[in-house]
């Protein structure tokens, strides 16, 4: 398995898109947390571009990553080694690699400029934004046989977390306004991992006051070390579920 | 006919000079009982200089109008059961005294300096330190209360008292103290025609200041900050708030400054700066709202329906995550000539005025505003989009909500 | 050596193979024929375990494939389109099938130092024609030494001198007893190195037989001719109602 983490991540490190995307983010990390004096905003603007770009840009390139290499995935499998081992080892290299883009993109300027336990947050939930994308990638690959519909199918799945969850989300606040909903939100929350990471920050940064403004018990919760370790956990479950499945639906998969 | 008023005159500057040169200083060292008995064998007009050292005294009553000054701050400490000055004459002085320790009950509110049915007194450049009350005025008029450090450390908002405390009072004049740590820094009730200038208020477990149905009265160039719930402005009309500072009052619940129930009342040259809400106004009418710079607050202002006829004219709105938010459709104050650091309009015939009106309410801000709980949604993509589209197609929001003449640089405040 | 059984796959409502029994011997060379979609491809597939089939059993020197994966360690594959991660360079593949066949001590690199890689090791595989990637694929599926080559379409978009080096190779391997698996549509290139002829038609096994068998059934000698006398002649049925026979 390591081997072929190693040989992925050779062939990642020199890929363009990933050499632009590495690129991109730094430009933006460094001219956002400096333009502002205040970075606390910087950081807003940085958790924005997180939230936006991370989960596209893993998902896209990841999906079309596993499609272009159906090939070299049969001549891998055509040697001895494990389904399972080999779906892995290719996952956790992409995986890896987009990390490495983030950390360099924007985990080095926010280390440098701006060090705080929000910065933190916020590296630590763009990562796990671009595994549990590059898992749902992964998912993509192992249901979808078509290039074109698998890559169809991870742009809905990016728009569909990044944006149609929260209209879902807004109509359902809308419906039930007269009722006590803050705990059914908490759970509905959890299903999506954009806004599990985005509430994560925002609660380490002092706009966090916004949110308690209101829903008192939503920051009770989620502002305690309680509900950090809950949507830690719920963003590890975001990982592996996609993972397992993937496993699962694999072990079937004609190639 | 002429020298009657030169003889008036004449024969009052004797009779002050008679009076001056039966004006004794006495020094007082401590002792038991040392101020006590200083006082009472003292006569009005006389001095008491308070040497330095440790005075355990308390309840002492002024009933003559003295001058009580301290030399190094002498310490009158209540051992935290009693009050220690009861001010009942006019024209008293006390200055340069360090007053500690006063006591707590539930039924009298126990004052480091308690000034009843006076006029004229005066307290100055005094420490009043981990005390229930700091300085209370009741019935009193014409007082002044310079340059003091008022300093506690109340936990809550119910045990504590106020730092400066007046009820039933009027123009007074409170200017360049510090008070910190109390429930409300200062606290106005029935209290009139006063001024209030050049204060620090911070860190007190509720309000920086409070008014509460105190007309006519001026506060300037004070700073508030970091105060439980900022500053309450309520049931008053003809307050004049000028070049204060409201700072850092951040929290749940929180105000830069908090109208309720205010009427002609002007508010300009104020910073409020990173506060929850900058203003809330409720059931206010006729405030001029001028001048002023709102910078990275949460709300920059929150003008409820039930205001009406205030203008908002030519403050800077920067960097708060919403300008205004209201909870109604109707809108009967004015914003014009404002500077709006998120207006994106344009402006061809260079005059400095933006073209098309800026609309300082996002629809966002409306939602929340009748369902608290989207606030979970705050800073996610879709609300962004909303607000794009409600700004291209207006529905929701209040459509005499708007500035017609936005600026396109900042003021210079 | 291979020996399959009743083997059946369908993709939705098409048969992509429909019970197929057939069973392969050391020494032989096997060209599996047919036209496009007969199910030449699933076949191999199901072989190396790339395709699970839905019915039938596949048995490798005697035992069963199913899940197991320790056998492909026995099978050199070289696919028909040779696509490898654009940035690795062609040292870089090698060393790591290398990694991976730990299991292996000894490599054969006839075919790699005949094609001549080592001189361009180090371009990446983005920047290769198919020819060389052809070259590339071929290497790699000999250089485990396994007794058994599954090769898909080899000689496709080979210069005729590495093809020539490669059916040299297939013959040599043969002549050391091993099972070779070919898929191919040139039918004259295999003339000199076929021993059996499996054809498939729309997912269904038309005949397994030897070369000779069928030069002598068809009265042609070359094997295209035989072929295209096959398909021309709607042979098939005949050829069906002799085996049938048997």
């Amino acid at each position: 398995m390591k081997i072929i983490i190693k040989y992925v991540l050779l062939d990642l490190l020199r890929n363009k898109t990933i050499l632009v995307y590495t690129f991109i983010l730094a430009v933006l990390s460094v001219s956002l947390l400096s333009m502002d004096d205040n970075t606390s905003k910087g950081l807003l603007s940085l958790l924005n571009i997180t939230l936006l770009f991370v989960p596209i840009i893993s998902i896209l390139f990841s999906t079309i990553y596993f499609f272009n290499s159906v090939e070299f995935i049969e001549l891998l499998l055509a040697q001895p080694i494990r389904r399972k081992t080999m779906l892995l080892a290719e996952y956790a290299g992409i995986a890896f690699a987009l990390s490495i883009a983030y950390l360099l993109g924007v985990g080095v300027p926010i280390f440098v400029m701006s060090y705080s336990t929000a910065a933190v947050t916020l590296i630590i939930s763009g990562l796990f934004l671009t595994l549990i994308f590059t898992g749902l990638a992964l998912l993509i690959f192992v249901l979808f046989k078509d290039k074109t519909k698998g890559i169809g199918a991870a742009i809905i799945t990016s728009l569909f977390f990044a944006i149609l969850f929260d209209g879902l989300l807004l109509s359902f606040i809308y419906s039930f306004s007269d009722y006590p909903i803050d705990k059914p939100l908490l759970g509905l929350i959890s299903l999506n991992p954009i806004d599990l990471a985005r509430i994560l920050v925002l609660l380490q940064l002092d706009v966090a006051v916004m949110m308690g403004y209101s829903g008192a018990l939503f920051k009770k919760f989620m502002g305690s070390a309680t509900g950090s370790i809950y949507s830690v956990v719920c963003m590890l479950l975001w990982v592996a579920v996609p993972l397992m499945i993937s496993m699962k639906v694999f072990k079937k998969k004609d190639l | 006919m002429k020298s009657i008023p030169a003889i008036i005159l004449l024969s009052s500057f004797l009779l002050l000079a008679i009076a001056d040169s039966f004006a004794t200083i006495t020094k007082v060292n401590p002792g038991p009982n040392s101020i006590h008995n200083a006082i009472k064998a003292a006569k009005d007009g006389d001095t008491l200089l308070l040497l330095k050292g440790f005075y355990r005294e308390h309840d002492i009553v002024i009933q003559k109008r003295l001058i009580i000054l301290g030399s190094d701050f002498p310490v009158i400490d209540a051992e935290s059961k009693y009050q220690a000055f009861i001010i009942m004459r006019d024209s008293v002085t006390l200055q340069g005294l360090q007053i500690q320790n006063i006591g707590k009950a539930s039924i009298t509110d126990m004052a480091g300096i308690r000034i009843v049915n006076a006029t004229h007194v005066i307290i100055r450049n005094n420490r009043l330190i981990n005390n229930t009350y700091g300085i209370y005025f009741q019935h009193a008029g014409q007082c002044d209360i310079l340059n003091n450090t008022i300093h506690s450390n109340a936990k809550g908002e119910i045990n504590g008292g106020n730092g400066i405390h007046a009820w039933k009072s009027d123009h007074l004049t409170i200017k360049g103290n510090s008070i910190s740590g109390h429930r409300d820094g200062i606290y106005f009730e029935f209290v009139t025609d006063s001024r209030i200038t050049g204060n620090i208020s911070y860190s007190n477990a509720r309000y920086g200041l409070h008014f509460m149905f105190s007309h006519n009265d001026t506060y300037t160039q004070n700073t508030f900050k970091d105060n439980g719930a900022g500053v309450a402005v309520m049931y008053s009309k003809g307050v004049i708030m000028h070049e204060n500072e409201f700072l850092l009052n951040w929290g749940d619940a929180s105000y830069g400054l908090l109208l309720k129930e205010i009427t002609d009342s002007k508010i300009e040259h104020n910073r409020f700066i990173k506060n929850t809400i900058g203003i809330h106004m409720e059931g206010t009418t006729r405030v001029d709202v001028q001048h002023n710079l709102f910078q990275n607050n949460g709300w920059a202002l929150r003008v409820q329906a039930s205001c009406s006829g205030s203008n908002f004219l030519e403050n800077n709105f920067t960097g708060n995550s919403f300008d205004v938010s209201t909870n109604g459709t109707m809108m009967l104050n004015t914003f014009n000539n404002n500077y709006w650091d998120k207006y994106d309009g344009y402006d061809l015939d260079k005059n400095n005025i933006g073209d098309v009106p800026y609309y300082p309410v996002s629809v966002y801000s409306v939602i929340t505003e009748k369902i608290p709980s989207a606030m979970v949604l705050y800073h996610s993509f879709l609300t962004d989009i909303i607000d794009q589209v409600e700004k291209v197609m207006p529905t929701m929001i209040p459509d005499k909500l708007k500035d017609n003449y936005p600026l396109m640089k900042k003021l210079n405040l | 050596m291979i020996a399959i059984e009743h083997l059946t796959k369908s993709y939705r409502k098409f048969k992509a193979l429909n019970d197929i029994n057939l069973d392969f011997k050391r020494g032989q060379t096997i060209s599996l024929l047919g036209p496009n979609g007969s199910g030449k491809t699933t076949l191999i597939k199901s072989i190396l375990g790339l395709v699970v089939p839905e019915g039938g059993t596949i048995k490798i020197n005697g035992s069963e494939i199913k899940t197991h994966w320790e056998y492909r360690s026995k099978i050199g594959y070289m696919p028909q389109i040779g696509r490898y991660p654009e940035n690795m360079t062609i040292g870089q593949v090698i060393r790591m099938l290398k990694e991976i066949r730990k299991d292996c001590v000894s490599y054969d690199e006839e075919l790699i130092e005949g094609f001549r890689i080592p001189d361009y090791q180090h371009k990446t595989m983005r920047s290769l024609s198919g020819g060389t990637r052809q070259k590339v694929s071929a290497s790699l599926a000999f250089l485990f030494s396994p007794d058994i080559y599954i090769l898909d379409e080899p000689t496709a978009g080979l210069d005729p001198l590495s093809s020539e080096m490669l059916k040299d190779k297939i013959a040599k391997e043969r002549a050391n007893g091993k099972l070779i698996l070919i898929t191919s549509h040139v039918l004259s290139d295999l003339d000199d190195i076929t021993s059996h002829i499996v054809y498939l038609q729309d997912g269904k096994l038309m005949f397994y037989k030897t070369v000779g068998e069928l030069k002598h059934s068809t009265g042609e000698e070359k094997l295209n001719k035989v072929i295209a006398s096959i398909m021309k002649n709607n042979y098939l049925t005949e050829i069906l109602t002799n085996e049938n026979n048997h």
